[in-house]
């Protein structure tokens, strides 16, 4: 089941949040197994599928992010995981900084706690450029139905996935 | 449907659905009637069933008088059940050492109390408070309830709330929905009267914490997040209080009291009593009789305040990550909503206040508002109230265990309910005919800190080299937050047989034993019954009969009808300690038979001397 059809939406990259919005409420009125307590089984599990459909695709299409990745996957690339082990070069210079000053807190040396916060607020930023970059890109692509756009935005994707791991182990160190 | 009015008189003529809140402390039912949600009366009159069980004489006590026997028979009464719901011994430990009674062998999955010569699992114990409250149901709206939607904390795992399903069924009750307490209160709330707006609830019950966050658009009440502690709440207020006295008494009465079962429970109704009363004025005695001694104690406001204020502290970090959880800050919340008797602490309000910049909402009874708010959700589910929606989450990331001991996270919390994912798995050695899978529900990265949720055994793979073999299993999480699995072959496109361990809680065997156990109880109590009854009528009769054999009427019997009556009393006496209830019947009937002409003539009689009367 495709998401965008299932909500009644055109399949984009940029969508409209409210519309999103109204249309989970409304198909949620529709589906939810509130409704159908007092139906007969078949119908209550039917429902609790669509439900369950629904919510997961709501899950989906309203984060910019988890959309592209939907729309990348439906489009046959492959958007795994393990691909963010690979350092994107661009970032070579910023992790080799964090690791050493890590390392540096690590052995006690609180002086590198604020070096790391600043780290935190550069990756932090560096994020926010990514989510930017993705919106343009997103635009583009759905003007032009262009795949060498969905390569770009692979890219991008694979980009932002290591600054937020970044950002989380940075988070797990300061706390 | 009305042909003249739009109104559903249909979905009210069906049998009702009622909403309970099954607390740590009380329980309470409630009711949608045309006006809105009623809490139903309990059997004594006010509106709280405590949630105390006794097993005593052979018989449950539950309520109020087993609130009573808290101090006469302290190791057969049980209390804050609900803490031990969906728990094995291990998860209890540290709080079953202050109950005074005992946990028997065996009780790593289930924890099983020894209750004189029962051993009981918390449903059991719950089903009972449950069945009052069935039974008062019933009683106030004269017929048979069978459906219920029952409320549990938002941060409930599945263990707790399977128990609680399982806890119902054991009552007789089909439960249709379960619901979060704290979203429970937002409806009863009716907060939906703002076009838009963000709502957080603060639930501080009796022996949990909960915190919940809402987006209310048209009447749909969407959980934006939920975050808790359901091991936090009144009970370990009490519990300070009750080991200051007790460190008091060791050194004023050099007597180590903790392990008196009477003398703890004496004293723990004396620091709930401080404890309220501080809601209200500033100081105030522990106060404590037992053999002869007194015990008295100030507690102020001051050192109260002192006493708990971690406790408080501690809801305060869930709250503040349920917030960044919702992706919202403090200052776009615009109501808050304080729920559970444990709210009535100035303190608390007082914390509240401070974090969330806003004066909470407490113009509904804090005890009352969860069973309400479950009414207007039994309403939701019959149809009688069809502009509100419910959409909540799952408090807790569901993950499986992969290599190494990690977890796989399959649905995230925080996700809206249903919610389901997709996993293909193969096999890893040649011919492997099943999968194991372990599922597990929390926030940490390694499946020793994550609570084991079951283990699912998928079978009847066809042998096949390593890898070979896809099998996509479907995990659902359904309405009431509880987890179900499927599996299909990839291959072949037919489905798998799943067999669940879980590693908390009771097996479907043993859920099916103890309702057929409570059925046979309620036909036992039910033949019991006619029995007494079928005794009672042959008790008016055969006094009936013999007060007549002093009549005048008793000489105006042949002697053939004079035996036969004789005959009667006698067959009626032989069957009356009988356990047959149809047995006395049947010689009842035969007595009355016998004895019509008897009772004419004394009706003749009468008249007779009636009319004699008159004339005189």
């Amino acid at each position: 089941m495709d998401y965008f059809s299932f909500f009644g939406l055109e399949r984009k990259l940029t969508l409209d949040a409210s519309q999103l919005q109204k249309r989970f409420y409304e198909l949620s009125r529709e589906y939810h197994p509130d409704r159908f307590a007092r139906k007969p089984e078949e119908e209550r599990l039917k429902a609790e599928e669509a439900s369950a459909i629904l919510n997961d695709g709501y899950r989906v299409l309203r984060d910019p992010v988890q959309r592209a990745e939907y729309v990348l996957k439906q489009e046959g690339f492959d958007v795994g995981e393990q691909r963010s082990k690979d350092v994107p070069p661009e970032l070579l210079e910023e992790v080799f900084e964090l690791n050493m000053a890590l390392e540096e807190l690590r052995h006690g040396d609180e002086d590198a706690r604020a070096s790391l916060a600043e780290a935190h607020q550069k990756f932090i930023n560096m994020r926010a450029a990514a989510d930017e970059e993705l919106t343009g890109l997103g635009q583009r692509y759905d003007q032009s139905q262009d795949r060498a756009v969905l390569q770009q935005i692979r890219g991008v994707l694979n980009r932002r996935r290591y600054i937020r791991n970044l950002v989380t182990e940075v988070e797990k160190e300061l706390a | 449907m009305s042909q003249v009015f739009d109104i559903d008189f249909e979905s009210h003529r069906k049998a009702p659905i009622v909403g309970i809140d099954l607390g740590t402390t009380n329980s309470l039912v409630a009711f949608m009637d045309l006006t809105g949600p009623k809490v139903i009366p309990a059997p004594d009159g006010g509106n709280l069933v405590p949630s105390v069980v006794s097993y005593t004489g052979g018989e449950f006590v539950v309520g109020t008088p087993a609130q009573r026997l808290l101090i006469d028979s302290p190791e057969t009464t049980v209390y804050s059940v609900k803490r031990l719901m969906g728990r094995g011994i291990a998860d209890v430990k540290d709080e079953v050492a202050l109950f005074p009674f005992r946990i028997a062998a065996g009780s790593e999955s289930v924890i099983r109390l020894e209750l004189g010569e029962k051993t009981l699992t918390p449903p059991e114990i719950s089903a009972q408070v449950l069945g009052e409250l069935k039974r008062a149901a019933e009683a106030f709206l004269g017929e048979t309830v069978t459906q219920a939607v029952i409320t549990v904390p938002a941060y409930f795992n599945d263990a707790q709330r399977q128990a609680t399903k399982d806890a119902g069924r054991i009552a007789g009750l089909e439960v249709l929905r379960l619901v979060n307490e704290p979203t429970a209160a937002a409806l009863a709330y009716g907060l939906d009267k703002r076009e838009d707006g963000i709502v957080a609830v603060y639930d501080f019950g009796g022996g949990t914490f909960d915190i919940s966050i809402l987006r209310l658009h048209g009447g749909i009440f969407e959980v934006l997040a939920t975050n808790g502690d359901t091991h936090l709440g009144g009970d370990d207020i009490d519990n300070r209080l009750l080991k200051i006295a007790l460190e008091d008494l060791a050194s004023e009465w050099g007597e180590d009291l903790s392990h008196n079962g009477e003398a703890v429970q004496t004293l723990r109704r004396a620091v709930i009593q401080a404890k309220e009363q501080l809601s209200f004025v500033p100081f105030t005695n522990i106060e404590f009789h037992y053999r002869g001694k007194s015990y008295q104690r100030e507690i102020t406001r001051e050192v109260f305040r002192n006493l708990i204020s971690d406790i408080i502290d501690r809801t305060l970090e869930p709250c503040r990550r349920c917030i960044a959880d919702a992706g919202l800050t403090v200052d776009q919340i615009n109501e808050v909503v304080m729920v559970g008797g444990s709210t009535r602490i100035p303190m608390v309000r007082c914390a509240v206040e401070t974090l969330f910049k806003a004066k909470p909402h407490t113009e509904l009874n804090p005890d009352e508002v969860v069973a309400l708010g479950a009414a207007v959700q039994a309403g939701i589910l019959s149809g009688a109230v069809d502009d509100k929606l419910l959409l909540d989450v799952t408090p807790l990331s569901l993950g499986i265990e992969t290599m190494g001991g990690v977890v796989s996270k399959l649905v995230h919390r925080n996700s809206t309910i249903p919610a389901s994912a997709k996993e293909v798995f193969t096999t890893g050695v040649d011919g492997q005919t099943n999968v194991l899978i372990h599922v597990v529900q929390g926030e940490r990265e390694l499946v020793k800190d994550c609570r084991s949720l079951a283990r699912f055994d998928l079978t009847g793979i066809d042998p096949m080299p390593a890898g070979a073999a896809r099998v996509e299993v479907k995990f659902l999480i359904d309405a009431n937050g509880i987890l179900s699995v499927s599996a299909r072959d990839l291959r072949t496109g037919k489905e798998h047989t799943v067999e669940v361990k879980p590693s908390y809680g009771l097996s479907e065997d043993q859920v099916e034993a103890m309702i057929s156990e409570s059925i046979a109880k309620a036909e036992e109590d039910f033949q019991e019954r006619q029995v007494r009854e079928a005794r009672l009528e042959a008790d008016t009769i055969l006094t009936a009969t013999e007060k007549a054999r002093a009549n005048d009427a008793w000489l105006d019997l042949t002697d053939d009808e004079r035996k036969r009556i004789h005959d009667g009393v006698n067959q009626l006496l032989l069957v009356y300690h009988s356990d047959d209830h149809h047995l006395i019947r049947a010689k009842i009937d035969e007595l009355n038979e016998v004895t019509m002409k008897l009772a004419e003539n004394m009706m003749n009689t009468a008249v007779r001397s009636a009319l004699k009367g008159t004339h005189v």
